[in-house]
């Protein structure tokens, strides 16, 4: 049977191209990687080889032809035994329903629905305990709540293992991890050498096997060399297999600024990370929180981002007295209810933002505190709800202000509330500067509890 | 190609011939249609052949068992037939149709399958490595015997990670064999632009793990070798490095001109070193086969790669509604 040759596309973008020269002409026998064409695309010239084996019946488009649509015949071959006069009426059917079918797979992103959803009409924030009213609690470090979450996690579960610098033998560098090789071994409580890169892969590839890593970076900032593999191959793999193969792993360490650690040891990596769908990405306070996030976290089956903060590892709070408790994610905490301003804080933030609260409390200024602790999801509706109470809202987080996790919460607020505001949002962050290393001048960069203050007033006009 | 010859090859016989050239065949012809199904606009994006590589593949899979792994880079159309995927759903997703390996969401770089233990398709370079050898320690953390694959190219073989890799895999004794691919172009640089490294395989030996060149052109030397390497990781001696030499005829993708090598290169190594001409006359020297034989074979492959390209156009495309899901699981 004759088949048409077509004009093919050479590179993701051509449209059309021009036929430069026949490398065959009428009556020659081709075999299959014979180049037959050269063929200018919008990148390079390119030889056109064929892919059947036949003898070339006729030639439809003329060399030195420009602006040849894609899919056009542009020559006519014939199979073995064939005469020429077949050609003279080739199939045009065959080739026209071809271009057909060719033109829906390029033109398909027209009906796609709204990125954003409809603005929930009332959002009512989940409010509920975290856990039973009565619960007996005790004081703990969030260091010791951090480690309680794995150990009993790891007693739970046998796939679940830690890794990373220091996690084993050292007890961890900052201690997180202390006991933890005593009462699990050295298969399940891994030392790495000093390779993020490589172990961060090395865990995601245990995840999609079927284990549930825990992958401890010294600092997130080392993590930066391992990024790769967190966006790359952990977040976007369940979406590319469809559905297939998920990546049950949590990322976790300090993040953000310690103390006087300097530029490349001291960023808050919230933002980055909560850009990217596929990740959960959790910022705990307080000690409960710690261990029902962390829990909550290794039992997901999604990558999680788990980011501590060194300051607060020695901080203590009640925990509760439970054998097993997770808190979920999405689930906002409000640490106080207030009705002039809503401020929304995660992580190391909390601390400003509840020393401000309470200073307010002198001017007369009653201030809702809220808690994100998971960033992505975030627990809007508990933001709505508190901002079409209060009409104020100020953001606090350590992390830099251009695309800064506030910017999100700003722009929802307004697509959802823009008629309750009465004031301006103010997005209190990190100075716009590289973390410098001389005592005042990293206090300065840092978001101070006097900021909030600040921007409570100004939001308040008061 | 300066390739060591290979000396052990292993009593094959005349079934065996004749699956490694019908899996060669398969793979070949679904790429000749894949290409074609490219220049009608069918299939978009990046589109990398595997044309002139079939050995690789189909002889290390004749050294694999139920439960080995895996993984790949990009290249993976090979790696998928030969593991025992359907065509049909390999080619859908080249399409990005619903009946495609990932509904249509992954395309030719990232196709995954759980039953054939298949772990991708992974789009960028050297990524595949670290990954595969946490596949691998998986395996050694349940205490089972399965190994896994790790394939990369010779353009992989530069990237940082892949040493990161080598380090742990053999410091934990991880059952992972790293095949390098060598078909001496990454991209458009040759090996010899981009590294003073005599041979790639050697440079496992800093880290204490043992590997050899094999010839990528003869299905039965790539068959030997990977029954070598994989005893080698069931017997818990650690990774294995197969650096396999290889050449691919058609151009890194679908828009590649080549201007970086002849053409008279390629038609010489089409002409004097093909793989399934090698299989081929195998079994009509050891008269396992006839001509007959071989022509009911190739319309046999024909009428597979057919009814995949087919299926590939009829899939619908995804839902609308596919765009939302998939995203956490």
């Amino acid at each position: 049977m004759a088949t048409e040759i077509l004009m093919p596309a050479l590179s993701p973008t051509m449209e059309e191209g021009t036929l430069a020269k026949w490398l065959v002409k009428e009556g020659d026998t081709v075999s299959s990687g014979d180049i037959l064409a050269e063929i200018e695309t919008d990148k390079a010239t390119m030889e056109f080889e064929a892919v059947d084996d036949g003898v070339i019946g006729k030639l439809l488009v003329a060399a030195g032809t420009d602006g040849v649509k894609v899919n056009t015949p542009i020559a006519v071959l014939l199979a073995e035994g064939e005469s020429a006069s077949a050609a003279a009426q080739p199939e045009a059917a065959p080739a026209a329903d071809a271009a057909d079918k060719a033109a829906p797979a390029g033109g398909s992103a027209k009906a796609a629905p709204p990125a954003t959803a409809a603005a929930p009409a009332a959002p009512k924030a989940d409010t509920s305990p975290d856990w039973p009213e009565g619960t007996a609690m005790k004081t703990q470090t969030v260091r010791e709540a951090l480690r309680d979450a794995m150990a009993e996690e790891m007693r739970a579960a046998d796939e679940v293992f830690v890794m990373g610098e220091e996690v084993a033998e050292y007890q961890g560098a900052y201690k997180i991890t202390q006991g933890l090789l005593d009462e699990f071994g050295a298969r399940r409580v891994i030392d790495t050498p000093i390779t993020e890169h490589g172990f961060a892969g090395i865990g995601v590839g245990a995840a999609f096997g079927g284990l549930r890593p825990i992958v401890e970076f010294m600092t997130f900032n080392f993590a930066m060399q391992a990024i790769d593999h967190i966006i790359n191959s952990a977040a976007k793999t369940l979406y590319m297999s469809g559905g297939q193969m998920g990546c049950p792993i949590v990322f976790r360490g300090p993040n953000g600024a310690a103390a006087r650690v300097g530029a490349q040891h001291s960023q808050c990596y919230a933002a980055w990370y909560s850009h990217i769908p596929g990740l959960k990405v959790v910022m705990p306070y307080s000690a409960a929180d710690a261990k029902g996030l962390l829990k909550q976290a290794i039992r997901d089956p999604n990558p999680v981002i788990f980011l501590e903060n060194e300051i607060l590892y020695g901080r203590s709070f009640d925990v509760p007295v439970l054998d097993d408790f997770t808190i979920p994610f999405g689930k906002a905490k409000i640490w106080r209810e207030g009705t002039d301003v809503t401020i929304v804080s995660f992580g190391i933030g909390m601390t400003y933002a509840l020393e401000a609260a309470e200073r307010l409390v002198k001017d007369g200024i009653s201030a809702e505190v809220i808690d994100l602790r998971t960033i992505r999801p975030m627990d809007t509706d508990a933001i709505l709800a508190s901002v079409m109470k209060t009409n104020r809202l100020v953001t606090v987080e350590e992390g830099f202000p251009q695309s800064s996790v506030g910017n999100y919460i700003t722009s929802v607020v307004m697509q959802n509330a823009f008629d309750y505001l009465d004031a301006p949002v103010i997005n209190l962050c990190g100075k716009d500067v590289p973390m410098p290393y001389a005592a005042n001048l990293e206090k300065l960069a840092l978001v101070t509890t006097d900021e909030v203050v600040e921007a409570v007033r100004k939001v308040t006009y008061r | 190609m300066a390739v060591k010859k290979s000396t052990a090859k292993p009593n094959v016989s005349a079934d065996e011939l004749l699956s490694y050239y019908r899996d060669m065949l398969l793979i070949r012809r679904f790429e000749e249609k894949a290409g074609q199904l490219y220049g009608m606009g069918l299939i978009g994006g990046f589109c990398h052949l595997y044309i002139g590589q079939e050995a690789v593949v189909v002889g290390l899979e004749a050294a694999a068992k139920e439960g080995d792994k895996r993984i790949t880079s990009y290249r993976d159309h090979g790696h998928m037939l030969a593991c025992g995927m359907d065509p049909k759903g390999v080619m859908a997703e080249l399409t990005g149709r619903e009946g495609g390996y990932s509904k249509g969401k992954g395309g030719s770089m990232h196709m995954f399958s759980k039953e054939k233990h298949f772990y991708g398709g992974h789009g960028i370079v050297g990524a595949q490595v670290p990954l595969g050898a946490g596949l691998a320690f998986s395996d050694m953390y349940k205490g089972n015997d399965n190994v896994t694959f790790t394939y990369f190219g010779d353009g992989a073989a530069n990237q940082g990670q892949v040493y990161e890799a080598y380090n742990m895999a053999m410091l934990w004794s991880l059952p992972v064999i790293f095949v390098i691919e060598n078909n001496k172009y990454a991209m458009g640089t040759s090996v010899q632009r981009a590294t003073k490294s005599p041979s790639l395989w050697e440079r496992g030996a800093a880290y204490g793990i043992a590997g050899e060149e094999v010839d990528g052109m003869d299905v039965l030397a790539v068959k030997a070798a990977g029954e070598k390497a994989v005893a080698h990781c069931r017997a818990r001696k650690g990774p294995y490095i197969l650096e396999v030499m290889t050449y691919r005829y058609r151009g890194h993708s679908m828009s590649d001109p080549a201007k970086y090598r002849t053409r008279d290169e390629v038609q010489k190594m089409r002409a004097e070193r093909d793989a399934i001409e090698h299989v081929r006359d195998l079994l009509v020297q050891g008269k396992h086969a006839t001509e007959d034989d071989l022509k009911a074979i190739d319309r046999d492959i024909k009428a597979v790669v057919n009814e995949a390209a087919e299926f590939s156009k009829e899939s619908p495309e995804p839902a609308l509604e596919e765009l939302w899901t998939d995203i956490y699981a």
